[in-house]
Protein backbone atom coordinates (compact mmCIF):
# COMPACT_ATOMS: atom_id res chain seq x y z
CA UNK A 1 0.00 0.00 0.00
CA UNK A 2 1.26 3.49 -0.85
CA UNK A 3 1.77 5.94 1.91
CA UNK A 4 -1.10 7.92 3.32
CA UNK A 5 0.99 10.96 3.36
CA UNK A 6 4.26 12.13 1.63
CA UNK A 7 6.30 14.90 2.21
CA UNK A 8 9.43 15.12 -0.13
CA UNK A 9 11.97 18.52 0.53
CA UNK A 10 9.39 20.71 1.34
CA UNK A 11 10.89 24.21 2.54
CA UNK A 12 8.52 27.43 3.73
CA UNK A 13 9.46 30.17 5.45
CA UNK A 14 8.12 33.26 7.29
CA UNK A 15 9.25 36.16 5.63
CA UNK A 16 13.02 35.93 6.09
CA UNK A 17 12.81 33.35 8.40
CA UNK A 18 12.78 29.69 7.34
CA UNK A 19 10.34 27.10 9.10
CA UNK A 20 10.53 24.21 7.21
CA UNK A 21 14.00 23.88 4.90
CA UNK A 22 13.79 20.55 2.75
CA UNK A 23 11.72 18.82 5.13
CA UNK A 24 10.80 14.61 3.64
CA UNK A 25 9.28 12.14 5.43
CA UNK A 26 6.43 9.49 5.24
CA UNK A 27 3.28 8.13 7.13
CA UNK A 28 2.04 4.42 6.41
CA UNK A 29 -1.48 3.36 6.34
CA UNK A 30 -2.22 2.80 10.09
CA UNK A 31 0.77 3.91 11.82
CA UNK A 32 1.23 6.48 14.54
CA UNK A 33 4.05 8.92 13.86
CA UNK A 34 4.72 11.01 16.74
CA UNK A 35 6.75 14.82 15.99
CA UNK A 36 8.44 15.80 18.76
CA UNK A 37 11.30 18.86 18.86
CA UNK A 38 11.40 22.10 20.35
CA UNK A 39 9.50 25.09 19.89
CA UNK A 40 9.76 27.29 16.77
CA UNK A 41 11.58 23.78 15.25
CA UNK A 42 8.59 23.88 12.56
CA UNK A 43 6.73 20.68 13.83
CA UNK A 44 3.36 22.46 14.04
CA UNK A 45 4.03 24.01 10.48
CA UNK A 46 4.78 20.72 9.18
CA UNK A 47 1.71 19.53 10.48
CA UNK A 48 -0.54 22.43 9.20
CA UNK A 49 0.77 21.86 5.93
CA UNK A 50 -0.26 18.29 5.31
CA UNK A 51 -3.87 19.59 5.19
CA UNK A 52 -2.86 22.93 3.44
CA UNK A 53 -3.82 25.43 6.55
CA UNK A 54 -0.20 26.95 5.51
CA UNK A 55 0.74 26.68 1.95
CA UNK A 56 4.59 25.46 1.07
CA UNK A 57 6.86 27.50 -0.81
CA UNK A 58 9.01 24.36 -2.58
CA UNK A 59 8.90 20.33 -2.40
CA UNK A 60 5.85 18.06 -2.80
CA UNK A 61 3.07 16.78 -0.77
CA UNK A 62 0.76 13.88 -1.20
CA UNK A 63 -1.79 13.21 0.78
CA UNK A 64 -4.24 10.76 0.67
CA UNK A 65 -3.59 10.67 -3.03
CA UNK A 66 -4.31 14.63 -2.75
CA UNK A 67 -1.19 16.58 -4.78
CA UNK A 68 -1.31 19.36 -2.49
CA UNK A 69 0.46 21.43 -5.17
CA UNK A 70 -1.26 20.38 -7.93
CA UNK A 71 -3.68 23.65 -9.45
CA UNK A 72 -6.74 21.47 -9.84
CA UNK A 73 -6.72 20.44 -5.82
CA UNK A 74 -9.96 19.61 -4.24
CA UNK A 75 -9.35 21.40 -0.90
CA UNK A 76 -13.17 20.02 0.58
CA UNK A 77 -12.06 16.47 0.14
CA UNK A 78 -8.91 16.92 1.14
CA UNK A 79 -10.28 18.32 4.40
CA UNK A 80 -12.95 15.66 4.40
CA UNK A 81 -10.03 13.04 4.37
CA UNK A 82 -8.01 14.84 6.94
CA UNK A 83 -9.38 15.48 10.22
CA UNK A 84 -7.16 17.44 12.70
CA UNK A 85 -7.46 18.66 16.27
CA UNK A 86 -5.88 21.67 18.05
CA UNK A 87 -4.40 22.92 21.20
CA UNK A 88 -6.99 24.91 21.89
CA UNK A 89 -9.72 22.80 21.32
CA UNK A 90 -11.71 25.01 18.75
CA UNK A 91 -14.99 23.58 19.48
CA UNK A 92 -17.87 25.77 18.37
CA UNK A 93 -19.12 27.82 21.32
CA UNK A 94 -23.14 28.53 20.20
CA UNK A 95 -23.50 24.47 19.91
CA UNK A 96 -23.90 21.77 22.13
CA UNK A 97 -21.27 18.33 22.09
CA UNK A 98 -23.45 16.83 19.57
CA UNK A 99 -24.37 19.79 17.70
CA UNK A 100 -20.49 20.51 17.22
CA UNK A 101 -20.35 16.57 16.12
CA UNK A 102 -22.91 16.92 13.81
CA UNK A 103 -22.73 19.90 11.89
CA UNK A 104 -20.06 18.45 9.36
CA UNK A 105 -21.95 15.56 8.82
CA UNK A 106 -24.86 17.08 8.17
CA UNK A 107 -23.57 19.95 6.01
CA UNK A 108 -21.04 18.13 4.02
CA UNK A 109 -22.17 14.90 3.92
CA UNK A 110 -25.65 15.36 4.07
CA UNK A 111 -27.07 12.75 6.12
CA UNK A 112 -30.28 12.67 7.18
CA UNK A 113 -31.03 13.90 10.85
CA UNK A 114 -31.19 10.55 12.84
CA UNK A 115 -27.78 9.57 11.03
CA UNK A 116 -26.62 12.31 12.30
CA UNK A 117 -27.43 11.85 15.47
CA UNK A 118 -26.44 7.52 15.81
CA UNK A 119 -22.92 8.98 14.64
CA UNK A 120 -22.73 11.76 16.94
CA UNK A 121 -23.87 9.53 19.66
CA UNK A 122 -21.27 6.94 18.58
CA UNK A 123 -17.90 8.69 18.30
CA UNK A 124 -19.01 10.25 21.37
CA UNK A 125 -19.80 7.17 23.54
CA UNK A 126 -16.07 6.27 21.37
CA UNK A 127 -14.39 9.39 23.68
CA UNK A 128 -16.26 8.49 26.94
CA UNK A 129 -18.72 11.80 26.63
CA UNK A 130 -22.28 9.88 25.45
CA UNK A 131 -23.69 11.59 28.49
CA UNK A 132 -22.39 14.86 27.37
CA UNK A 133 -24.07 15.37 24.23
CA UNK A 134 -26.17 18.27 25.36
CA UNK A 135 -23.70 20.32 27.28
CA UNK A 136 -22.20 23.61 25.38
CA UNK A 137 -18.36 23.36 25.63
CA UNK A 138 -18.30 26.38 28.17
CA UNK A 139 -19.69 23.43 30.73
CA UNK A 140 -17.00 20.94 29.92
CA UNK A 141 -13.99 20.97 31.42
CA UNK A 142 -10.62 21.28 28.95
CA UNK A 143 -10.00 17.76 28.75
CA UNK A 144 -14.16 17.20 27.89
CA UNK A 145 -13.46 20.01 25.50
CA UNK A 146 -10.80 18.09 23.79
CA UNK A 147 -12.32 14.74 23.55
CA UNK A 148 -15.62 16.80 21.68
CA UNK A 149 -12.90 18.12 19.53
CA UNK A 150 -11.69 14.78 18.29
CA UNK A 151 -15.23 13.20 18.17
CA UNK A 152 -16.11 15.94 15.90
CA UNK A 153 -13.01 15.06 13.61
CA UNK A 154 -13.78 11.24 14.07
CA UNK A 155 -17.48 11.74 12.56
CA UNK A 156 -16.29 13.06 9.20
CA UNK A 157 -14.63 9.47 9.06
CA UNK A 158 -10.81 10.59 8.09
CA UNK A 159 -8.51 8.44 7.00
CA UNK A 160 -5.60 10.42 8.62
CA UNK A 161 -5.91 12.46 11.72
CA UNK A 162 -3.44 14.89 12.48
CA UNK A 163 -2.59 16.11 16.65
CA UNK A 164 -1.57 19.82 16.95
CA UNK A 165 0.09 19.52 20.69
CA UNK A 166 -3.30 18.52 21.76
CA UNK A 167 -2.65 18.59 25.25
CA UNK A 168 -0.65 21.37 25.88
CA UNK A 169 -3.47 23.55 27.11
CA UNK A 170 -4.33 20.78 29.48
CA UNK A 171 -3.81 20.57 33.51
CA UNK A 172 -1.72 16.58 33.84
CA UNK A 173 -4.60 15.01 35.29
CA UNK A 174 -6.53 15.84 32.47
CA UNK A 175 -4.21 14.89 30.00
CA UNK A 176 -4.88 11.21 30.79
CA UNK A 177 -7.90 11.02 29.70
CA UNK A 178 -7.29 12.75 26.29
CA UNK A 179 -4.30 10.07 25.64
CA UNK A 180 -5.87 7.32 26.04
CA UNK A 181 -8.65 8.47 23.84
CA UNK A 182 -5.77 8.32 21.04
CA UNK A 183 -4.65 5.15 22.77
CA UNK A 184 -7.94 3.34 21.40
CA UNK A 185 -7.51 4.88 17.71
CA UNK A 186 -4.02 3.76 17.72
CA UNK A 187 -5.40 0.29 18.37
CA UNK A 188 -8.47 0.59 16.32
CA UNK A 189 -5.75 1.08 13.11
CA UNK A 190 -6.04 4.72 12.79
CA UNK A 191 -3.31 6.62 10.79
CA UNK A 192 -1.90 9.76 13.21
CA UNK A 193 0.05 11.83 13.08
CA UNK A 194 0.76 13.97 16.25
CA UNK A 195 2.62 16.63 17.42
CA UNK A 196 3.80 16.66 21.32
CA UNK A 197 5.19 16.92 23.82
CA UNK A 198 4.60 13.96 26.06
CA UNK A 199 7.44 11.85 25.69
CA UNK A 200 6.36 8.87 27.99
CA UNK A 201 3.14 8.77 25.49
CA UNK A 202 5.41 9.13 22.33
CA UNK A 203 7.21 6.32 23.48
CA UNK A 204 4.45 3.78 24.26
CA UNK A 205 1.83 4.88 21.39
CA UNK A 206 4.10 5.90 18.19
CA UNK A 207 5.54 3.78 15.96
CA UNK A 208 7.81 6.18 14.52
CA UNK A 209 9.24 9.13 15.77
CA UNK A 210 10.37 12.39 13.66
CA UNK A 211 12.65 15.00 15.90
CA UNK A 212 12.52 17.85 14.30
CA UNK A 213 14.69 20.69 14.75
CA UNK A 214 15.83 23.86 12.75
CA UNK A 215 13.16 23.08 10.26
CA UNK A 216 14.56 19.79 9.56
CA UNK A 217 13.76 16.16 10.28
CA UNK A 218 16.82 15.69 12.04
CA UNK A 219 16.82 12.07 13.78
CA UNK A 220 13.85 9.55 13.23
CA UNK A 221 13.15 6.15 13.84
CA UNK A 222 11.34 3.33 15.23
CA UNK A 223 10.38 4.84 19.23
CA UNK A 224 13.74 3.18 20.52
CA UNK A 225 15.59 5.91 19.29
CA UNK A 226 14.27 8.10 22.16
CA UNK A 227 16.12 5.65 24.54
CA UNK A 228 19.67 5.60 21.85
CA UNK A 229 19.63 8.98 20.36
CA UNK A 230 22.29 9.56 17.58
CA UNK A 231 22.31 13.38 17.97
CA UNK A 232 23.66 15.65 20.61
CA UNK A 233 20.53 17.67 20.00
CA UNK A 234 18.00 14.85 20.47
CA UNK A 235 20.07 14.05 23.54
CA UNK A 236 19.98 17.25 25.04
CA UNK A 237 16.33 17.96 24.12
CA UNK A 238 15.45 14.55 25.77
CA UNK A 239 17.99 15.42 28.71
CA UNK A 240 16.00 18.65 28.98
CA UNK A 241 13.42 16.98 30.61
CA UNK A 242 10.32 17.56 28.37
CA UNK B 1 -54.79 65.52 26.46
CA UNK B 2 -54.81 68.84 27.89
CA UNK B 3 -55.99 71.89 25.12
CA UNK B 4 -55.32 69.21 21.92
CA UNK B 5 -58.75 68.79 19.27
CA UNK B 6 -59.20 65.13 18.65
CA UNK B 7 -57.63 65.65 15.03
CA UNK B 8 -54.34 67.26 16.39
CA UNK B 9 -53.80 64.36 18.42
CA UNK B 10 -54.63 61.61 15.53
CA UNK B 11 -52.94 63.59 13.19
CA UNK B 12 -49.84 63.32 15.92
CA UNK B 13 -50.51 59.59 15.77
CA UNK B 14 -50.22 59.82 12.12
CA UNK B 15 -46.76 61.56 12.66
CA UNK B 16 -45.84 58.77 15.65
CA UNK B 17 -46.86 56.40 12.90
CA UNK B 18 -44.90 57.60 10.20
CA UNK B 19 -41.80 57.86 12.39
CA UNK B 20 -41.68 53.86 12.65
CA UNK B 21 -42.76 52.99 8.96
CA UNK B 22 -39.16 55.51 8.31
CA UNK B 23 -37.37 53.88 11.03
CA UNK B 24 -37.95 50.37 10.11
CA UNK B 25 -37.48 51.44 6.15
CA UNK B 26 -33.89 52.93 7.63
CA UNK B 27 -33.06 49.79 9.54
CA UNK B 28 -34.35 47.53 6.77
CA UNK B 29 -32.13 49.34 3.94
CA UNK B 30 -29.51 50.69 6.03
CA UNK B 31 -29.25 46.76 7.38
CA UNK B 32 -28.85 45.23 3.71
CA UNK B 33 -26.72 47.55 2.65
CA UNK B 34 -24.67 47.71 5.80
CA UNK B 35 -24.65 43.54 6.00
CA UNK B 36 -22.88 43.49 2.40
CA UNK B 37 -20.63 46.36 3.06
CA UNK B 38 -19.15 44.58 6.39
CA UNK B 39 -18.75 41.22 4.53
CA UNK B 40 -16.99 43.16 1.75
CA UNK B 41 -14.74 45.25 4.49
CA UNK B 42 -14.16 41.84 5.61
CA UNK B 43 -14.18 38.62 3.23
CA UNK B 44 -13.64 41.10 -0.32
CA UNK B 45 -10.54 41.75 -2.17
CA UNK B 46 -8.17 44.58 -1.33
CA UNK B 47 -9.32 46.89 -3.64
CA UNK B 48 -12.90 46.59 -2.75
CA UNK B 49 -12.24 46.12 0.81
CA UNK B 50 -10.45 49.57 0.07
CA UNK B 51 -13.41 51.38 -1.94
CA UNK B 52 -15.54 49.80 1.13
CA UNK B 53 -13.77 51.31 3.35
CA UNK B 54 -13.95 54.85 1.64
CA UNK B 55 -17.45 54.74 1.50
CA UNK B 56 -17.69 54.33 5.23
CA UNK B 57 -15.66 57.39 5.73
CA UNK B 58 -17.08 59.74 3.30
CA UNK B 59 -20.64 58.74 5.07
CA UNK B 60 -19.73 59.44 8.53
CA UNK B 61 -18.26 62.42 7.61
CA UNK B 62 -21.37 63.54 6.13
CA UNK B 63 -24.16 65.04 8.23
CA UNK B 64 -27.10 63.04 7.87
CA UNK B 65 -29.12 66.11 6.85
CA UNK B 66 -26.99 66.59 3.72
CA UNK B 67 -27.55 63.09 3.06
CA UNK B 68 -31.53 63.90 2.98
CA UNK B 69 -31.22 66.83 1.17
CA UNK B 70 -28.74 65.33 -1.46
CA UNK B 71 -31.46 62.67 -1.56
CA UNK B 72 -34.69 64.59 -1.51
CA UNK B 73 -33.06 67.82 -4.28
CA UNK B 74 -29.83 66.20 -5.69
CA UNK B 75 -31.98 62.95 -6.93
CA UNK B 76 -34.24 65.17 -9.06
CA UNK B 77 -31.26 66.77 -10.29
CA UNK B 78 -30.36 64.03 -12.13
CA UNK B 79 -33.60 62.90 -13.49
CA UNK B 80 -35.00 60.95 -10.81
CA UNK B 81 -38.35 62.44 -9.38
CA UNK B 82 -38.42 61.15 -5.47
CA UNK B 83 -41.24 62.21 -2.96
CA UNK B 84 -40.19 62.87 0.45
CA UNK B 85 -40.68 59.66 2.05
CA UNK B 86 -38.83 57.63 -1.01
CA UNK B 87 -36.34 60.29 -0.28
CA UNK B 88 -35.90 60.00 3.66
CA UNK B 89 -35.56 56.24 3.29
CA UNK B 90 -32.76 56.36 0.74
CA UNK B 91 -31.14 59.26 2.56
CA UNK B 92 -31.36 57.45 6.00
CA UNK B 93 -30.76 53.75 4.48
CA UNK B 94 -27.04 55.02 3.24
CA UNK B 95 -26.46 56.83 6.18
CA UNK B 96 -26.89 53.63 8.37
CA UNK B 97 -25.42 51.09 6.36
CA UNK B 98 -22.15 53.07 7.31
CA UNK B 99 -22.73 52.62 10.96
CA UNK B 100 -24.05 49.25 10.41
CA UNK B 101 -21.54 48.05 8.33
CA UNK B 102 -18.81 49.06 10.55
CA UNK B 103 -20.49 47.47 14.00
CA UNK B 104 -20.82 44.47 11.98
CA UNK B 105 -17.57 44.33 10.29
CA UNK B 106 -16.48 45.04 14.10
CA UNK B 107 -18.44 41.81 15.11
CA UNK B 108 -17.15 39.87 12.29
CA UNK B 109 -13.70 40.18 13.46
CA UNK B 110 -13.88 39.58 16.58
CA UNK B 111 -14.78 36.00 15.62
CA UNK B 112 -11.72 34.05 16.32
CA UNK B 113 -10.27 33.14 13.23
CA UNK B 114 -9.45 29.73 14.82
CA UNK B 115 -13.01 29.10 14.40
CA UNK B 116 -13.44 29.50 11.00
CA UNK B 117 -10.10 27.65 10.43
CA UNK B 118 -11.71 24.85 12.50
CA UNK B 119 -14.82 24.87 10.31
CA UNK B 120 -12.39 24.88 7.49
CA UNK B 121 -10.92 21.60 8.05
CA UNK B 122 -14.24 20.11 8.49
CA UNK B 123 -14.50 20.89 4.91
CA UNK B 124 -17.14 22.90 5.38
CA UNK B 125 -17.75 25.78 2.34
CA UNK B 126 -16.54 29.33 2.68
CA UNK B 127 -21.08 29.96 2.88
CA UNK B 128 -20.98 27.46 5.27
CA UNK B 129 -18.64 28.32 7.54
CA UNK B 130 -20.44 32.13 7.79
CA UNK B 131 -23.61 30.74 8.17
CA UNK B 132 -22.84 28.14 10.40
CA UNK B 133 -19.86 29.19 12.29
CA UNK B 134 -19.18 32.47 12.20
CA UNK B 135 -22.77 34.86 11.73
CA UNK B 136 -24.02 33.06 14.85
CA UNK B 137 -20.80 34.20 16.99
CA UNK B 138 -20.79 37.44 15.59
CA UNK B 139 -24.99 38.10 15.74
CA UNK B 140 -24.41 37.51 19.68
CA UNK B 141 -21.49 40.34 19.66
CA UNK B 142 -23.58 42.65 17.09
CA UNK B 143 -26.90 42.72 18.83
CA UNK B 144 -26.06 44.99 21.92
CA UNK B 145 -24.67 48.06 19.84
CA UNK B 146 -26.78 47.21 16.89
CA UNK B 147 -30.16 47.33 18.79
CA UNK B 148 -27.97 50.63 20.37
CA UNK B 149 -28.05 52.24 17.66
CA UNK B 150 -31.39 51.48 16.00
CA UNK B 151 -32.17 54.00 18.93
CA UNK B 152 -29.93 56.66 17.25
CA UNK B 153 -32.06 56.10 13.90
CA UNK B 154 -35.35 56.86 15.62
CA UNK B 155 -34.25 59.67 16.99
CA UNK B 156 -32.76 61.05 13.74
CA UNK B 157 -35.94 60.18 11.46
CA UNK B 158 -36.95 63.45 12.76
CA UNK B 159 -34.72 65.23 10.33
CA UNK B 160 -37.06 63.98 7.65
CA UNK B 161 -39.00 67.26 8.57
CA UNK B 162 -36.36 69.46 6.84
CA UNK B 163 -37.50 67.99 3.24
CA UNK B 164 -41.16 68.35 4.25
CA UNK B 165 -42.16 64.84 5.28
CA UNK B 166 -44.40 64.88 7.67
CA UNK B 167 -42.95 62.96 10.83
CA UNK B 168 -43.61 63.03 14.51
CA UNK B 169 -41.60 66.39 15.05
CA UNK B 170 -42.91 67.92 12.17
CA UNK B 171 -46.57 67.13 13.07
CA UNK B 172 -45.55 68.83 16.48
CA UNK B 173 -44.16 71.83 14.72
CA UNK B 174 -47.28 71.78 12.86
CA UNK B 175 -49.65 71.72 16.08
CA UNK B 176 -47.81 74.18 17.64
CA UNK B 177 -48.37 76.58 14.90
CA UNK B 178 -51.45 75.69 15.45
CA UNK B 179 -52.46 76.15 19.04
CA UNK B 180 -49.45 78.16 20.15
CA UNK B 181 -48.67 75.33 23.39
CA UNK B 182 -45.09 74.85 22.66
CA UNK B 183 -44.65 72.73 26.05
CA UNK B 184 -47.85 70.57 25.97
CA UNK B 185 -47.00 69.78 22.32
CA UNK B 186 -43.27 68.69 22.77
CA UNK B 187 -43.20 67.03 26.11
CA UNK B 188 -45.49 65.05 24.10
CA UNK B 189 -43.75 64.33 21.57
CA UNK B 190 -40.15 63.93 23.54
CA UNK B 191 -42.51 60.95 25.47
CA UNK B 192 -43.52 59.36 22.27
CA UNK B 193 -40.15 59.49 21.30
CA UNK B 194 -38.88 57.91 24.65
CA UNK B 195 -41.91 55.56 24.40
CA UNK B 196 -40.62 54.32 20.96
CA UNK B 197 -36.30 54.16 22.57
CA UNK B 198 -37.18 53.10 25.92
CA UNK B 199 -38.36 49.51 25.06
CA UNK B 200 -35.56 48.85 22.41
CA UNK B 201 -32.59 49.38 24.71
CA UNK B 202 -34.51 47.25 27.34
CA UNK B 203 -34.93 44.66 24.27
CA UNK B 204 -31.04 45.30 24.11
CA UNK B 205 -30.02 44.43 27.32
CA UNK B 206 -32.60 41.38 27.37
CA UNK B 207 -30.94 39.53 24.49
CA UNK B 208 -27.57 40.18 25.70
CA UNK B 209 -28.22 38.51 28.98
CA UNK B 210 -29.99 35.71 26.87
CA UNK B 211 -27.02 35.06 24.72
CA UNK B 212 -25.21 35.43 27.78
CA UNK B 213 -26.63 32.32 29.70
CA UNK B 214 -27.18 30.33 26.14
CA UNK B 215 -23.25 30.37 26.05
CA UNK B 216 -22.51 29.14 29.85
Amino acid sequence: MSPIVEVEAVSKRFGTASVLDGVSFVVEPGSVVAVIGRSGSGKSTALRCINRLETIDAGRIRVCGHDLTAPGLDVGQLHRDVGIVFQSYNLFPHLTAEQNVMLAPRLVLGLPRDRQRELAAAVLAQVGLADKAQAYPSQLSGGQQQRVAIARSLAMKPQLMLFDEITSALDPELTGEVLRVIEGLARDGMTMLLVTHEMAFARKVADHVMFMHRGRVWEEGPAAVLDAPQTDELRQFLGSGL
Amino acid sequence: MISLTPEQLLFLLRGFGWTVVLSLLAFAGGGLLGFVLALARVYAPAPVRMGTMLYIKLIQGTPLLILLFLAYFGLPALGVVVDPLVAAGIGLSIYVSAYLGEIWRGSLEAVPRTQEEAALCLALTWRQRLVHVVLPQAAKIATPPTVGFMVQIVKNTSLASAIGFVEMARAGQMINNATFRPLVVFVLIAALYFALCYPLSVWSRHLERRFDVAHR
